[in-house]
C-alpha cells in the first residue's frame, strides 16, 4: 500500500496558480466562491469524481496545483453546463474546467490512457486532418487505443447502426482542407501545448486541394 | 418564402441521418427554405472545444465567416454545433484579444468575419419565425392520443437561454401539442445524457441514459421526443447494452421533426423513420 499525505499544508500551495486561473477567459469569478454546494448537488458526474466540482473550485483557488490538475474530476465533467447556470456567484465552472485540462495538458499531467483526454486527442487530430468527423471511424479509433476488448462487445450496436443506415467507413472530407489548416495553423503559437494536435506543419505541405 | 443557411454538423450526416432527413422534409412542407453552407467544417464540439481554445474558436468561425457572405440567418439543429457556434459569436464579441487572434487566423487563410452571423435552433425557426397558427394549419393528420416525453438535454438551453427558458423549456412541447399529441410532466426534461462518456466511460454514460429512458416509460410516455443528435444515439442506440446492464425498456427515441413530420401527414420513409434501432412501429400503427 502507498503512503500517501492526507493533511495538506499552506507552504504547499502555489498562489501563482490561482491568480493564473483568474487571468483566463472563464477563470474570472474563480475568487468569488462561497463553496455553496449547487455544482456538486447539481453535477450528474459528481458521484464519480474524485474532488466534486466545489471541493475541486476550492481547491483550485487555494493554489493546489497537483491536486486539482492530476484529478479525473476535469476530465469526467460533461460540459452539460448545469453548474454554471445554477451556481449564485456566476463562477463559470464548466469553463474553469476546461482551463484546468488545458493545462494539465500543458504541462503533461493528464491521465494518458484515460479515454477522455484520448478521444479529445484524436478528435482534434479528424479535424484537422479532414475538416469534418466521421463518428464511426472515431469510435473505432478510440476503442483500438484504450480498450479494444471492449470493441467486442460493441458490435451489436455497430450492426444495428449498420442495418439502419447510419454508419459510414469514408472519412467525410470538406474541399478547402487547406484553407481550413491555414487557420488552425496560424493560431499554433497561441494555444499552449504544440503537440497535442499532431504534426501541423508536414500535413501542411500535403497536396490538399481538389 | 422564407430562406435560411443550414449547418448540419457532422452527425446530422452520419448517424443523425433521420433528423436531417425530417427537419429538411418538414422544412420544405412548410415552405421554409434550408440552403447548406457551402463547404461547411466542422464546429469542434466539446470535445475540441474544451482542450483548444482559440483553435476552437477560429474553427467554428470559419463557418460563420462563409455564412455571412450570405447574410442569413444560420440554423443549427444538433445541440453541440448550436452551443460552440452561439459560445463563438459571444467569445468573439466579449473578449477583444480572441476576436483579435480569430481574425489573423482566418485571414491567414483569405477570410474574414464581421461578426454578423446569427445562429438559431430549428425549434427557434418554427416557433418565433413560422408561428404556431401555421403550423397548426399544415396538420392533416394529428397524433390523437399519443402520449410522449419531451426531452431536451443539456446544451441547447445552457448556459446561452436565447429562445427558451433554462429551467423548464417548453418550445418543444408546444410543436408535440400541435401535432396533437400529449406530453407526459418530465422533470428529467434537461438532465444530462451522459453525452460522449456512453463511449468514453459506458459504465457511467449507459447509467446516466438509463435514468432518462426509465423515467420517460415510467410516467407513462410512448416514446422520448428529443432535438438533439448525440442525446438520440445515446437513448436509442445504447438499449440494448442497458438491458443487459438494467433492464429491458424498449422505448423509440424520435426527434420532434419526425413527430411534426408524422403530423403533418409526409410519410414516414421521407422522415427517416425507419432508422430508429429502437422501433417506432408501435408509435406508427394505424397510419
Amino acid at each position: 500500500m502507498a503512503l500517501e499525505q492526507k493533511i495538506k499544508y499552506e507552504a504547499e500551495r502555489d498562489r501563482d496558480f490561482a491568480q493564473w486561473v483568474v487571468t483566463q477567459t472563464g477563470g474570472e469569478n474563480l475568487r468569488h466562491c462561497i463553496q455553496c454546494g449547487i455544482c456538486s448537488a447539481t453535477c450528474p458526474l459528481a458521484l464519480y469524481m474524485d474532488y466534486t466540482p466545489r471541493r475541486l473550485i476550492n481547491l483550485a483557488r487555494e493554489g493546489f496545483k497537483k491536486e486539482v490538475l492530476s484529478s479525473f474530476t476535469i476530465w469526467l465533467c460533461a460540459s452539460c453546463y448545469a453548474c454554471r447556470v445554477d451556481c449564485p456567484k456566476k463562477i463559470q465552472v464548466t469553463d474553469i474546467m476546461y482551463v484546468l485540462k488545458r493545462r494539465a495538458i500543458r504541462d503533461g499531467v493528464y491521465p494518458r490512457r484515460f479515454p477522455i483526454p484520448v478521444l479529445a486527442r484524436e478528435f482534434g487530430r479528424m479535424v484537422f486532418t479532414w475538416g469534418r468527423v466521421n463518428e464511426t471511424l472515431l469510435v473505432i479509433d478510440l476503442f483500438l487505443r484504450t480498450n479494444w476488448f471492449r470493441f467486442l462487445s460493441m458490435t451489436g450496436l455497430g450492426l444495428n447502426l449498420m442495418r439502419t443506415g447510419r454508419m459510414s467507413f469514408f472519412p467525410d472530407s470538406i474541399r478547402r482542407r487547406l484553407e481550413l489548416r491555414k487557420v488552425l495553423a496560424a493560431l499554433e503559437s497561441k494555444d499552449e501545448f504544440r503537440d497535442w494536435a499532431g504534426p501541423v506543419a508536414q500535413l501542411l505541405d500535403e497536396e490538399v486541394e481538389p | 418564402m422564407m430562406k435560411y443557411l443550414y449547418y448540419p454538423g457532422c452527425s446530422l450526416k452520419g448517424t443523425g441521418k433521420a433528423y436531417e432527413e425530417s427537419l429538411l422534409a418538414v422544412f420544405r412542407a412548410l415552405d421554409v427554405e434550408l440552403r447548406e453552407i457551402e463547404d461547411w467544417n466542422c464546429c469542434g464540439a466539446t470535445a475540441y472545444m474544451s482542450v483548444e481554445e482559440s483553435k476552437s474558436y477560429a474553427l467554428a468561425s470559419r463557418n460563420l465567416a462563409i455564412a455571412e457572405r450570405e447574410n442569413l440567418d444560420v440554423v443549427a439543429p444538433c445541440s453541440a454545433c448550436y452551443l460552440v457556434l452561439n459560445k463563438t459569436q459571444k467569445s468573439l464579441q466579449e473578449h477583444p484579444d480572441i476576436r483579435r487572434h480569430v481574425t489573423q487566423a482566418l485571414k491567414a487563410a483569405g477570410l474574414d468575419y464581421k461578426g454578423t452571423a446569427r445562429v438559431r435552433h430549428p425549434l427557434d425557426v418554427l416557433i418565433n419565425d413560422v408561428g404556431l397558427e401555421e403550423i397548426a394549419r399544415r396538420i392533416k393528420s394529428p397524433l390523437q392520443g399519443r402520449k410522449f416525453a419531451p426531452y431536451y438535454g443539456c446544451q441547447i438551453v445552457r448556459p446561452y437561454a436565447s429562445f427558451d427558458d433554462q429551467y423548464n423549456p417548453e418550445t418543444m412541447d408546444k410543436i408535440i401539442k400541435a401535432a396533437g399529441a400529449e406530453c407526459v410532466p418530465y422533470p428529467l426534461k434537461t438532465h444530462c445524457c451522459g453525452g460522449s462518456l456512453t463511449g468514453t466511460l459506458p459504465e457511467i454514460g449507459l447509467r446516466l441514459a438509463y435514468i432518462i429512458i426509465k423515467e420517460a416509460k415510467k410516467r407513462g410516455a410512448e416514446a422520448i421526443v428529443t432535438l438533439c443528435p448525440l442525446c438520440q444515439f445515446n437513448l436509442d442506440g445504447y438499449q440494448g447494452q442497458i438491458a443487459g446492464k438494467y433492464e429491458r425498456v424498449d422505448l423509440p427515441v424520435l426527434y420532434f421533426t419526425q413527430v411534426l413530420g408524422l403530423a403533418m401527414g409526409l410519410p414516414a420513409g421521407e422522415l427517416g423513420l425507419q432508422r430508429g434501432i429502437i422501433s417506432a412501429a408501435a408509435v406508427l400503427a394505424g397510419r
